[in-house]
């Protein structure tokens, strides 16, 4: 599987690179306002100072008298160090001031004008009104102009854009931070289904029942009915393996019946030791019919578990019964020793478990020798012990012993299919409780003991 | 032909006409280098030659070459294109009107960072001494009279002393001096009692002068009873030389006008280098925290300046206004009719 790129860390980046957008965007602008703004509020102090000129204007003795106002000007310098130049033209003739200040169209009179120019190689900002005087017979039109150079504007609009500029960056920093928390809030849903599902134990199929968003549902829908179709393949693999060994049993108990007759109608001793033969292999792969037969129970009832209430020793006794004419065909005693035991659990699978231990103990135990069950019960487990005297289970560790198709190492010259312990392990998994192996001490001999321990009732 | 005559001839012209100065002192201060600092200043030679020896025993190897002319000459002197590399004048206003029309070189330094923001405009112009406007009189000539302490005494006090004063009292003659038109524009910003002041005056028959320390003179010497807006900073120091304890500085009550001394680099500078160290070296002395053995006083609003709380006659473009050539005809006008009544 190729590793594609962690959709939080896309989602992350979009954002990101959305909130850089973002930034930029509203850093440019607050420049542009910023110049906008210094540029009117040098306008302003412009149009004052012309119109605190203009208003200084009159006429006397047939000549147009200005007097320069103190407050014009000191008004300029209030705001900014900046150049200062000024022109007072009537009739297009120069009153006073800079000559060779650039002239431009100016409106109405009373109205002020700005303009944008260049003065001596540095740019300049004008304001210029007109006004028509009275002098003698005509009337004059006077233009004031007052102009400024930008350096004041410009260092406060790069100050305000500076500012800006670090505003924008802070703004971006806490939309990543934003960013990166949005995008794993909006990945929480996937993450929890995932985690649900890797949680599920190996044999765990049923669907997954969970709200999930919109754009996770068909996701959702699909994996269940992966599941669902995973779970009927197993079940009919199941079903096929109880089919075939229902199959094979029967008309292996034809086969042992037949053969036991024939041992007993031929005479020579090769032919009996070969139909004894045929009856033992008949016998082994009848037992493997019937465990394979167990496993698929188990794995079929495990999934939907019977919860009755039933006494532990009461389903020993019956057990044992059933195992007691196998048991004294090799003059093996069968003991029970116990109290009441109550537990919660499937009757059969139980049963199923001990039947199959107590089939191993049979049949790795010496003749003349005696199987223990024995059953104790505190407040919250009970515990089913089970004993032979034979060569007990070795150096094999547990988890080897209850894999399946595996078999111990002193089980030289005896068949098995491996099964039994694997049965036993699922049997308590399911019933939430566990299983010990360990070496009698009830005996010299030795031997093997099998320790259920399930919960109390 | 006739045209190189006539290129000679105007360079000769322009040459001759940029150093037809009127100069009132000159120094040269020989250095061991080949380097030439002009200074073209309207400080008086004796004032100024502590710091330029301060200046040369940092840098030896750049001479001074030192020129004092009035203000007003100084000002059309940089207009015309004369070559210095350092202008010093008290004349803010003409020093404003020189920078504001690009006479001058920009400079920057931590040196000049330091001032305070009134003691620059831009990077063109910095201050090195704040100096008040005060009124100097001759304690002899006074026996028996109040000092004024307001120009309103001062007003009452020529008008009821007529024959006392008559030809006694001195001040700036505006239309030539440069600092003393700035002084005068101010106080016609600052008082009405400045007019009726002049008018009082004018009765009296003022004498009128360039310099400071001309009035001085004449006041220490009794030629004068009183002299109004003198340089404080000369007069304290003629008042350390003088023992014989004739003349007393009166500082006005009621608003005193403190000019800043201010230096920049013409246009026509040929040494920047050593102009801003002289920049920077005077700067820094301008910002001393101890007064010193200094002729010239710090920037620091110190004493009856720091008490009186008027500020330094702000640097800014409203300087320009009354040397607008309009302004500064009706103001000539004005005055000369105040001053010259008889």
């Amino acid at each position: 599987m190729t590793k594609s790129q962690s959709i939080g860390r896309r989602l992350t980046l979009l954002l990101a690179a959305v909130a850089a957008v973002l930034s930029v965007l509203s850093w440019a602008m607050v420049t542009v306002l910023a110049r906008e703004a210094t540029q009117r509020t040098q306008d302003n102090v412009l149009a004052a100072s012309v119109t605190t000129i203009a208003e200084t204007l009159r006429s006397e003795q047939a000549e147009v008298r200005l007097e320069l106002p103190y407050a014009a000007f000191a008004m300029l310098g209030a705001i900014s160090q900046d150049l200062v130049f000024y022109r007072v033209t009537a009739n297009d003739r120069t009153l006073t001031g800079y000559d060779d200040l650039p002239s431009f169209e100016t409106g109405r009179q009373g109205q002020v004008m700005f303009h944008t120019a260049n003065y001596r190689s540095v740019p300049i900002r004008m304001a210029a009104t007109t006004r028509l005087i009275s002098v003698g017979d005509g009337q004059t039109q006077v233009t004031v102009t007052v102009a400024q150079t930008r350096d004041g504007v410009g260092a406060i609009a790069a100050d305000l854009s500076q500012l800006a500029a670090f505003f924008s960056l802070a703004f971006f920093a806490v939309a990543v931070g934003l960013s990166a928390v949005v995008a794993a809030t909006s990945l929480r849903p996937l993450n929890e289904i995932a985690a649900a599902v890797s949680r599920r134990g190996p044999s765990d199929l049923r669907p997954v029942q969970r709200n999930a968003p919109a754009e996770l549902a068909p996701l959702l829908t699909a994996l269940n009915r992966l599941m669902d179709r995973l779970r009927n393949s197993i079940r009919r693999s199941e079903d096929f393996i109880t089919e075939a060994a229902h199959r094979i049993r029967t008309p292996l108990a034809t086969v042992r019946a037949q053969a036991e007759i024939a041992l007993r109608t031929v005479q020579g001793d090769t032919e009996k030791d070969r139909l004894r033969q045929i009856i033992r292999a008949v016998d082994e792969s009848s037992r493997s019919a019937g465990q394979l037969l167990d496993h698929a129970t188990v794995a079929y009832r495990t999934e939907n578990l019977t919860q009755d209430r039933l006494d532990l020793s009461e389903l020993a006794a019956d057990t044992l019964a059933a195992m007691e004419p196998t048991a004294s065909m090799r003059d093996i005693r069968l003991r029970l020793d116990g109290e009441q035991a109550p537990v919660i659990g499937d009757p059969i699978l139980l049963e199923s478990a001990i039947r199959n231990v107590l089939d191993n103990a049979i049949k790795y135990s010496a003749e003349d020798t005696t199987v223990t069950l024995h059953i104790t019960c505190s407040d919250s487990e009970t515990h089913l012990t089970i004993c032979d005297e034979g060569p007990g289970f070795g150096d094999e560790s547990f988890d080897t012993l209850t894999e399946r198709f595996r078999r111990g190492p002193n089980t030289g010259g005896i068949v098995g299919s491996g099964l039994g312990l694997t049965i036993v392990a699922e049997v308590m998994a399911a019933h939430g409780g566990r299983i010990e192996l360990t070496t009698s001490t009830h005996n010299e001999r030795g031997g093997a003991c099998v320790c259920f321990t399930l919960p109390s009732a | 032909m006739r045209l190189l005559y006539l290129a000679f001839g105007l360079i000769l012209w322009t040459t001759s006409h940029a150093s037809a100065l009127d100069v009132e002192e000159h120094q040269y201060f020989p250095g061991s280098g080949a380097r030439v600092l002009k200074i073209l200043s309207t400080t008086d030679l004796a004032l100024f030659a502590p710091y330029v020896r301060a200046f040369q025993d940092i840098r030896p190897d750049i001479a001074v070459d030192y020129t004092v002319v009035s203000s007003s000459e100084l000002h059309r002197a940089i207009r015309d294109g004369a070559q210095f590399d350092l202008a010093i004048s008290s004349a803010m206003d003409l020093q404003l009107k020189l920078a504001n029309d690009g006479f001058a070189l920009p400079y920057w330094s931590d040196a000049v960072e330091k001032l305070p923001d009134w003691a620059r405009w831009r990077t063109l112009i910095f201050a090195i001494t704040a100096e008040s406007a005060v009124v100097v009189v001759n304690t002899d000539l006074f026996e028996g009279l109040d000092l004024p302490e307001t120009r309103q005494d001062l007003l009452a006090l020529l008008r009821d002393n007529p024959d006392r004063f008559a030809g006694a009292v001195g001040t700036y003659d505006v239309r030539v001096s440069g600092l003393g038109y700035l002084f005068a524009t101010q106080d016609d910003r600052a008082t009405d009692a400045f007019w009726r002041l002049n008018e009082v005056m004018g009765r009296l028959d003022p004498q009128l002068y360039c310099c400071s320390g001309q009035m001085i003179d004449d006041v220490d010497e009794g030629r004068l009873a009183l002299a109004y807006n003198v340089l404080d900073s000369y007069a304290v120091g003629r008042l350390a030389a003088d023992k014989g304890g004739r003349m007393q500085i009166l500082e006005m009550q009621d608003f005193t006008n403190v000019m800043l001394r201010t230096v920049l680099i013409p246009a026509t500078a040929q040494d920047i280098d050593a102009a801003g160290a002289m920049i920077d070296m005077l700067t820094t002395l301008g910002i001393r925290d101890q007064p010193g053995d200094w002729p010239l006083p710090s920037l620091s609003l110190s004493g009856p300046l720091e008490k009186s709380g008027f500020g330094p006659i702000r640097l800014g473009p409203a300087l320009m206004v009354y040397l607008d050539p309009l302004n500064r005809r009706n103001f000539l006008t004005e005055w000369e009719d105040a001053m010259e009544q008889r």
